[in-house]
């Protein structure tokens, strides 16, 4: 479960500010979160993933405050129990796709390259269609390709949590469908919370909620 | 390990960019190493022979050419003083003149026509085959030898100084019968004749067919443009080679003298110091002591230059790294998102810089090891050019 409790944001110098008394998501619970740019739904998921610290207020996942580590913990957690499907892939040219998945083993402290690691890897792949395709670069693969490469990557370290940051705003509408069935299936199997920034309504039906932060912050703000 | 691992991805990805890197810092590491490595075996080699050569006679102009022509068998000749000058010396009985004709090449190597002295003052010994002892007949350096693959029974043909002067010198094609030990000094770059040979190839002496004309008594001697002129110096044709003028007025390009003493040195040197004397004698431990001084002081420049440019180069290789950690700002950004750890991007740096370091550190030190082994050659080829 993840728990936000009386949370304040803004940037240093800025005007923004993002303020949340108090937002809950259950574990399993996929939730999209819409809104205009500049809203503040990319500095919520990096709130949520200890990336930036709120200047107030409490992130909680499970039992884990996360607003309370210090920055090694942060980075702890993150590897170990949050994954992440940037809009761009951010994949690296110079791995095949294999290494691309099996990259967060590589760089957490404490995670090892095993023949577990390696199986896992193979077979979310596989769930995914990347059958034959691990040893190509990214510049060998499709956009929709390196998406569900990314995705592979996000869930090899079986998180509690993913977050995707306009996860499907590069590809087309078949690989669109495409990857969210994946992210869907996916996390289901693991049964991680999916928080999705999504700039596309017509997804929207398929999430069991919808925060649009054109009004919620509104409403949050209201409410304090 | 891992970061080994994703460095090593990295730059294999991305090989050109590595290899370039890897090179310049070979070359950043490797040229002061190098020019370090060849100017001690110059030295040596300069200074070594030039100790082990008291006097040179010469035509008065350069010093330093002269000696490097005698010492050295350089390009740089000055004009031939003549065998009468060898005479004079040989007069004094101060010392023993050894004349030394450099004027011609075969094959790339410098033909050197002296006495059989010359061998014994060196200290130079046949290693395969026998001293020359006939006219046309050569005996290689251990050098040349080996560069050119030949060994005795074999022959090899002088050069013609100018192809396009058709009443210059014809080729003279020599005949091997020895080939010198390796001593590591120009002699293993040389060809040596004796200096009649060296004669017949200046066209100073040569052999020829019968010139006397059906029914002529061997008094009247009648040359016509038929007679065949050797270019090969046989048991058959030997006697009939001979020279023409005064063995006085032959060219040499330098005399080489063995002063029987101290003193004898001194009152040889006496004897040439008048500036108007067109001959010169020089000391060669003198001259190349000089040159080697303006080396040395040549080289604290270029270890300035070296250590400026290296250090530009140096810059240069950080800034292309640098450029390149910001290339991968996204990457460095993705890898701080999913959670690497601390120092992870540092040592993911350190290691690339690591493999390019250690990649130009064995190329660094190859190319050292190879100056070093080739280093007397090296150093020879430098001095005989």
């Amino acid at each position: 479960m993840i728990t936000i409790e009386n949370l304040s944001f803004a940037y240093p110098g800025g005007d923004f500010r993002l303020t949340i008394p108090s937002l809950v998501l259950e574990p399993g619970e996929k939730v999209a979160v819409v809104g205009p740019s500049g809203t503040g739904k990319t500095t919520l998921l990096n709130l949520i993933a200890g990336i930036t610290v709120p200047q107030s207020g409490s992130v909680r996942l499970g039992d884990q405050t996360v607003s309370q580590m210090n920055d090694a913990a942060r980075r702890a957690l993150r590897a170990a129990k949050i994954g992440f499907v940037f809009q761009d892939f951010a994949l690296l040219d110079y791995l095949s796709a294999r290494e691309n998945i099996l990259f967060p083993y590589r760089i957490a402290a404490g995670a090892k390259i095993d023949a577990a690691a390696r199986t896992r890897a193979a077979q979310l792949a596989a769930s995914c269609g990347l059958e034959g395709k691990l040893e190509r670069r990214p510049g060998a693969l499709s956009q929709g390709e390196q998406q569900r490469v990314a995705l592979c990557r996000a869930l090899v370290m079986q998180p509690d949590l993913v977050l995707a940051d306009e996860a499907t705003g590069n590809l087309d509408p078949a690989n669109k469908t495409a990857i969210l069935d994946l992210l869907f299936a996916r996390t289901a199997e693991q049964g991680a919370t999916l928080l999705a920034v999504t700039h596309d309504h017509e997804l929207l039906p398929r999430f069991d909620r919808v925060i649009d932060f054109s009004t919620f912050r509104q409403a949050q703000e209201g409410a304090v | 390990m891992n970061a080994l691992f994703l460095a090593l991805a990295y730059l294999r990805y991305h090989w050109a960019r590595s290899a370039v890197l890897v090179l310049v810092a070979a070359l950043i590491l490797s040229v002061p190493i190098i020019s370090q490595v060849l100017l001690n075996g110059s030295q040596t080699a300069l200074t070594e022979r030039a100790e082990q050569t008291p006097l040179v006679l010469g035509r008065r102009g350069s010093q330093l050419d002269l000696a490097m022509n005698a010492l050295y068998f350089s390009d740089d000749r000055a004009s031939p003083v003549t065998m009468a000058d060898a005479d004079v010396i040989w007069d004094t009985g101060l010392g023993l003149p050894i004349p030394l004709n450099t004027a011609f090449e075969t094959n790339g190597a410098r033909i050197v026509g002296t006495s059989i002295e010359y061998f014994e003052f060196r200290g130079l010994e046949v290693s395969e085959g026998r001293q020359i002892a006939l006219l046309g007949e050569a005996l290689l350096g251990a050098a040349t030898a080996e560069r050119l693959g030949l060994g005795p029974g074999d022959t090899v043909i002088s050069a013609p100084q100018n192809l396009f002067d058709l009443d210059g010198v014809y080729p003279l094609e020599l005949n091997i019968v020895g080939v010198l030990a390796p001593t590591g000094t120009p002699d293993d770059e040389a060809v040596f004749v004796d200096i009649k040979t060296s004669w017949v190839i200046a066209g100073i002496g040569h052999g020829h067919d019968g010139v006397l004309a059906a029914g002529a008594t061997s008094g009247d001697i009648v040359a016509s443009a038929a007679i065949v002129e050797f270019n090969r110096i046989t048991e058959e044709n030997i006697d009939s080679f001979h020279f023409h003028g005064a063995t006085a007025d032959y060219p040499v390009s330098a005399i080489l003298l063995v002063p029987n003493d101290d003193r004898a040195a001194t009152i040889l040197r006496g004897r040439y110091l008048d500036p108007e004397n067109p001959v010169q004698i020089i000391v060669p431990r003198d001259v190349i002591g000089e040159l080697v001084g303006r080396i040395f002081r040549i080289k604290s420049l270029l270890d300035a230059v070296t250590l400026i440019v290296g250090g530009a180069a140096l810059a240069a290789v950080g800034l292309a790294v640098f450029l390149s950690y910001r290339l991968r700002a996204r990457e460095m950004q993705t890898a701080f998102k999913i959670g690497a750890r601390r120092g992870m991007i540092l040592r993911l740096i350190a290691a690339e810089t690591a493999i390019l370091l250690c990649l130009a550190g064995v190329i660094a030190l190859a190319i050292t090891l190879a100056v070093q082994t080739n280093g007397t050659a090296i150093v020879a080829w430098l001095l005989a050019t």
